[in-house]
């Protein structure tokens, strides 16, 4: 493999993950288990929350710049992509006869709403980051997070996507396939990145400031680009979505709540950890879920799930402050114990 | 040209005047120390230098550049590398990393080089590896590449500190207080290290040093500061017999002091 140039090594890897995604999209269809839909389910929005967690951390846990933001972003996506296809794809897709070609057409315009989206939200990262990169630690969180209500309260007065009442008639065309495929795209980049002279930019940003400066480190060009890297993923991951069953978008979906939920995954994965984002997110996805069982098996008249959720983040914080992995990965702590 | 031009430098937080018409002329290759006792301006010059403050008045120049409109970044890339007093390491990255950042002007290339891992990210990736173990080994320290930088001695950590400004390849290298918390033997070995990269370099360096020792022993020209004021400059001997000197450091003689 290592002699093979750089196009055809990366292509085979690449082949080999898409054929792998689709054969899982119709096996896990297939797997005849009652109320495999339901399954299903969780782990498309599973697969969203893990691309939201790791373009998070990039932002947060390689360049260390505190943003509380993140729903903010995913809502641009969400929302522009929803808006394009509503209002210029589905018709086209309509018009085509039922066929492989309609098929085609629908994919390709997802890929591009999508894209669209995340490109928004990328731009709205610029401009945003630009002037409050330049504050620290708490100060750029509370910039983020007002940018964050900012951006719903607008969705929220905008009538032509719905306002309040919230965006319907989207088609559903996402679906596990490509959820998961941008959900690869997204691990593969932050890994790259951070095996890189940018990432190790950004994590000098994160480690001294002051000391990168004098290293010639452009800290405010570093800070921006993770942060419209971020933000357009979170773009991609709000497109994505907004397009999966029920397909419908509402405001309230995207609280600075959504943007604790994100952060929570960060942080329980262990701040800088990819591996860690991602089975935090994992977790964080499947736990609440898991714990509807709760109310039967403790014969509560009440659903406990949401008390049980918290009182565990608290323990798993007061257990491991560094967050499941800390700022390794999960095949650099097992090989650790090995030895 | 000189490598490093100071014209009558001064700079003023509020009313205090930390540093006070400070000049100063570097020509390559020179090895020039800066001495006083505490609170006397050093850091704050090694800080007016790299563009972490800037003059109230008087102009920098290095290699003919002006630096008053310059960013800390962009004066580095002039060729201006540095050490800070209390060593500012990246201390949750291990050993070669911290080099590798060192050397970031150098190896740098784009987000889409660093995803699509291009035959150009292996060539500047290779080149950034080699640089870096090349500086470690000079500093001993290429055993320890692969451990965090927060786990090494607190000497250890001193060199890393150098051998990461080295791999800025500059041309004008600032030490704030190299030997600090170091023991004799160490000071010494430190002292030959210093020699040696300014001559395989060919830098110019300017060092801060509270160690008499070092200083006098490797310091072509040594400048000496009391309360922000240039109050001596020459070589070793001539700064050591210099009155003004004992006296910034040392208190005025005991029958003046009676009067």
């Amino acid at each position: 493999m290592k002699q093979l140039p750089w196009w055809i090594r990366d292509a085979i890897s690449a082949a080999i993950f898409v054929s792998a995604l689709i054969g899982l999209s119709y096996g896990l269809e297939a797997i005849p288990i009652q109320g495999i839909a339901y399954y299903n389910r969780i782990i498309v929005l599973m697969g969203i929350n893990i691309t939201l967690a790791v373009s998070l951390n990039i932002i947060n846990g390689h360049a260390g710049q505190f943003s509380l933001g993140h729903a903010g972003f995913m809502a641009i996506g969400a929302y522009f992509a929803a808006f394009l296809t509503v209002d210029y794809f589905s018709p086209w897709v309509n018009r085509i006869p039922e066929g492989p070609a309609q098929w085609l057409a629908q994919n390709g315009l997802l890929l591009l709403a999508v894209l669209s989206g995340g490109t928004l939200a990328a731009i709205a990262g610029f401009i945003v980051g630009q002037p409050s990169l330049r504050l620290r630690g708490d100060y750029l969180a509370i910039v983020t997070l007002g940018f964050g209500e900012i951006i719903r309260v607008v969705i929220l007065n905008i009538d032509t996507v719905g306002a309040a009442r919230g965006f319907i008639g989207i088609p559903a065309w996402s679906n596990f396939f490509w959820v998961y495929f941008f959900c690869g795209l997204t691990i593969a980049l932050s890994w790259r990145l951070v095996n890189s002279s940018v990432g190790r930019a950004f994590l000098s940003v994160r480690e001294d400031e002051i000391a990168a400066e004098a290293m010639g480190v452009d800290t405010t060009k570093y800070k921006v680009e993770a942060f419209v890297i971020g933000s357009f993923l979170a773009g991609v991951a709000g497109g994505l979505f907004a397009h999966y069953t029920p397909a419908y978008l509402n405001p309230t979906m995207f609280t600075f709540i959504r943007s604790f939920e994100i952060m929570a995954m960060v942080v329980l994965g262990g701040l800088g950890s990819i591996s860690g984002a991602v089975v935090a997110a994992i977790i964080l996805t499947f736990l609440p879920e898991g714990l509807r069982a709760a109310k039967d098996m403790l014969h509560m008249s009440k659903d406990p799930r949401m008390v049980i959720y918290s009182v565990m983040l608290v323990v798993l914080m007061l257990t491991r402050p560094q967050g499941l992995f800390g700022r390794r990965e999960i095949w650099q702590l097992l090989r650790r114990k090995k030895s | 040209m000189p490598l490093l031009q100071t014209d009558a430098v001064t700079i003023r937080f509020g009313g205090l005047t930390a540093v006070s018409e400070f000049t100063l002329s570097m020509e390559p290759h020179e090895l020039v120390g800066l001495i006083g006792p505490n609170g006397a301006g050093k850091t704050t010059i090694f800080n007016m230098l790299t563009g972490v403050y800037k003059p109230s008045e008087g102009e920098i120049q290095i290699a003919g550049t002006p630096t008053r409109h310059l960013k800390t970044p962009q004066i580095a890339a002039l060729g201006v590398a540095r050490t800070f007093q209390n060593i500012r390491l990246f201390k949750e990255l291990n050993v070669l990393d911290n080099v590798k950042i060192g050397g970031h002007m150098h190896n740098r290339y784009s987000v889409a080089t660093a995803f699509l891992h291009t035959a150009h990210f292996g060539q500047r990736e290779e080149a950034a590896e080699r640089e870096a173990l090349d500086l470690l080994k000079i500093f001993d320290l290429h055993a320890r590449a692969h451990d965090l930088a927060r786990n090494l001695s607190y000497g250890d950590q001193r060199r890393l500190e150098i051998a990461r400004a080295l791999a800025a390849r500059p041309k004008l290298l600032l030490l704030d207080e190299p030997a600090a918390g170091l023991n004799t033997g160490e000071t010494i070995e430190l002292m030959e290290k210093i020699h040696e990269i300014r001559d395989r370099f060919g830098l110019a360096i300017l060092l801060i040093e509270h160690n008499m020792e070092l200083v006098m022993g490797i310091c072509e020209r040594i400048l000496v500061l009391n309360f922000g004021r240039t109050i001596a400059e020459g070589t070793a001997d001539e700064v050591r017999g210099n009155p003004v000197v004992i006296e910034a450091y040392l208190g005025e003689p005991a029958e003046a002091a009676a009067l």
